[in-house]
């Protein structure tokens, strides 16, 4: 959280002048973490704000006007409709990082569950087995994608377009006259897609151990930090996210768990949102993906190999979207001909994009594809509870994507009319 | 970092970049011809001449953009080749071009180590690159707001300063400037001019690009002067006036400006005075 790549602060600079540099920049206890804030909020940058405030509103919203959509069981089934999408919006941000997009997620998604049904079903081969195809036929695809994008210089928007349009016809020619497959009912893929939930214990220990993930290197980063003689966060500021960590994590255990639990695949989809986070904030590979966003010809003139880099996010989109394939199939028990079809698309783009991630390359918020797809979920999840139709789920969702782009935008102006740069 | 501080009287004669008979044709154009030109340690020698006189060719031609057609290139006394900006870079010169390169969304110690982040047990070592950041922008007494700040953010100046910063991460012995100046405000040029000074103070050899005369003469400790891609005088600051750099510049009085350069170069060579 110390790292202020996503948080585009810009403090005012009453002062430039002075040794700024030894200043506590992070430090300050909570006071100087509230005015930090507070200096953020001045200066136009809402953070994260604007899509909590909106995810609350439309919880209110609902909940008003249906009581079941703050209830266990449907909170329990809204988990797990959203992770598959979910997936496939991680490997979007990844994609936009890049400042560039891929079309093709939701055909891929659909094409990988149709080459994980017709494994598994129509040629009997294992789950693993099945899902080790489905994951290299991803990485095909992506690398399909990236070679034809960084060798022959087409826009990504126009080959994943056709790929958009090829990996459906994959689909459809994979599934033949079958139309849809059902995976066995007894075959575990049915099994932890329908039917797998942490309880409360289970649950619990995976919370304990995301508490542990975050203090323990924050904790060695503030020793070795203060060790160094750098700013440092204070101790109350991590205990500060630390108790909200737990909070957040202790709310959600407790409303799924009185019903069904925490799905399993909803577990997998955080995990992924978590490891993807890591990779792109604390290691060489994410900052090079960032900087290739932020300014290609700057990365490459910096020795970055550009082309590879680019390539390997292409891949990654492409196995991430396939992965949200194979979950969705786990999770509806079928891969079909409409698998992957209709607003999935839409809808991971839209959950990257609310989440915080920026269009143009190199800007994202931290957990984007989460924060966004709870919001892009929460919508059709509410009016089907409302037993209102399709129509106003399709009204409403392209309104809240263009109202979370218009924040952005204005926050953006807020930024630059604040900033010197 | 870790650059030893090299006192200005302490260089040896050799300079450490010594270009002689360069010449480079772009096509039917004739961009540079039989250019000679020095840099020493400790020292900036601005280079000046007209649009299209040659400068940034042959600043490309140091950077390993666009080598040389021909001529002789001694750096540090060994005659070298600079095919490409690897070799450059690997030699010790750092070049800083006009765009500064730099990417808007990371911060400062993210653009500063970008391709060659420091790396702890292979996760990125923030630590370290922060402690490195903040100890050579204070070596160097260069004023940021903050380290982790983005780029974005900072004034015009400042962004410069972290292009400059940048470039001697890789401890160069020789760094080339093109038009640091360029579109900056009053203040900031000062920023600018003051950091130029703390690189000579260095030790390193400096190559500086300008167009504006006021510069120039507040920085450089010689003029080396490029007109139609030749040689068109060298002087040194306190020893000549605006009006005779600008003639050599223009050619306005092209006879006499290219005698007393010879003259010039005769007698004092390119020593340089002590810092002023």
């Amino acid at each position: 959280m110390s790292h202020p790549m996503d948080q585009v602060d810009q403090p005012n600079l009453v002062d430039p002048a002075g040794p700024g540099l030894a200043a506590p920049t992070g430090g300050g206890g909570l006071r100087g973490q509230a005015s930090a804030g507070a200096r953020r909020l001045r200066s136009g940058d809402l953070g994260s704000a604007p899509i909590i405030v909106g995810l609350l509103l439309i919880v209110v919203i609902f909940q008003i006007s249906t009581p079941t959509f703050l209830s266990s069981a449907n909170l329990v089934s809204l988990s797990s409709q959203i992770a598959s999408t979910g997936i496939i919006a991680v490997g979007v941000v990844l994609m936009l990082l890049l400042g560039e997009i891929d079309l093709s997620v939701g055909s891929v998604s659909g094409a990988a569950a149709a080459v994980l049904a017709v494994s598994n079903v129509k040629h009997g081969l294992s789950p693993a087995v099945s899902i080790g195809i489905v994951l290299a036929t991803g990485v095909v695809i992506g690398l399909l994608h990236g070679l034809v994008f960084t060798k022959f210089g087409v826009p990504s928007f126009v080959v994943t377009l056709a790929g958009l349009l090829v990996w459906l016809g994959l689909q459809r020619r994979v599934l033949s006259s079958t139309g849809t497959i059902n995976l066995p009912r007894h075959g575990w893929l049915l099994d932890v897609g329908q039917f797998k939930y942490f309880g409360y214990l289970g649950a619990g220990v995976i919370a304990a151990l995301l508490l542990v993930a975050y203090l323990v290197p924050a904790l060695a980063a503030r020793h070795r930090r203060t060790a160094m003689g750098l700013p440092s966060r204070s101790l109350g500021g991590i205990g500060v996210t630390a108790l909200g960590i737990a909070v957040v994590s202790a709310l959600v255990i407790y409303s799924l768990c009185q019903d069904l639990g925490v799905p399993w695949i909803f577990v997998f989809f955080l995990v992924l949102v978590v490891l993807v986070d890591w990779v792109l904030r604390r290691t060489r590979y994410g900052r090079h993906v960032f900087a290739i966003g932020g300014n290609i010809e700057a990365a490459r003139r910096s020795g970055i190999r550009v082309d590879t880099i680019r390539c390997s996010v292409f891949v990654l989109c492409s196995v991430l979207a396939a992965t949200g394939g194979v979950v969705e199939a786990m999770r509806a028990g079928s891969a079909g001909r409409d698998t992957g079809t209709g607003d999935v698309l839409i809808n991971a783009i839209a959950a990257a994009v609310i989440g915080g991630t920026s269009l143009f390359g190199g800007r994202t918020r931290r957990f984007a594809a989460l924060l966004g797809i709870l919001v892009i979920g929460s919508i059709p999840n509410g009016l089907n509870l409302l037993n209102l139709s399709d129509d106003l789920r399709f009204i409403i969702t392209g309104s809240v994507l263009i109202a979370a782009v218009i924040v952005d935008a204005l926050s953006r102006r807020g930024r630059q009319a604040s900033g010197a740069g | 970092m870790g650059a030893a501080t090299v006192a200005p009287s302490t260089r040896t004669g050799t300079p450490v970049l010594a270009l002689d008979g360069i010449s480079k044709r772009f096509g039917a154009v004739q961009a540079l011809s039989d250019v000679h030109f020095e840099a020493h340690a400790g020292e900036v020698v601005a280079l000046v001449g007209d649009n299209g006189a040659g400068k940034s060719t042959l600043v490309k031609i140091i950077s390993g953009v666009g080598p040389a057609d021909e001529g002789q290139i001694l750096f540090q006394g060994r005659p070298v080749d600079i095919p490409n900006p690897h070799a450059s870079q690997h030699l010790g010169i750092a070049t800083v071009f006009q765009d500064l390169a730099l990417c808007d969304n990371l911060d400062v110690v993210a653009n500063l180590f970008l391709g060659n982040e420091a790396l702890r047990r292979g996760r990125l070592d923030e630590a370290t690159m922060e402690k490195r950041s903040a100890d050579l922008l204070a070596e160097l007494s260069a004023r940021l707001p903050d380290v982790r700040l983005p780029v974005a953010s900072l004034s015009g100046g400042q962004r410069q300063t972290v292009a400059i910063c940048r470039s001697l991460l890789g401890d160069p012995r020789l760094i080339a400037l093109d038009e640091p100046t360029a579109a900056l405000g009053v203040a900031q040029t000062a920023g600018v001019l003051n950091l130029i000074e703390q690189l000579r103070r260095r030790g390193l050899a400096v190559v500086l690009i300008s167009h504006n005369m006021a510069d120039v003469f507040a920085v450089a400790d010689r003029v080396s002067v490029l007109r139609l891609g030749r040689n068109a005088g060298e002087f040194r600051v306190g020893q000549t006036t605006n009006e005779e750099v600008v003639a050599a510049i223009t050619g306005a009085t092209d006879n006499v400006v290219a005698q007393r350069a010879r003259r010039g170069a005769d007698q004092s060579g390119p020593e340089p005075e002590g810092p002023r």
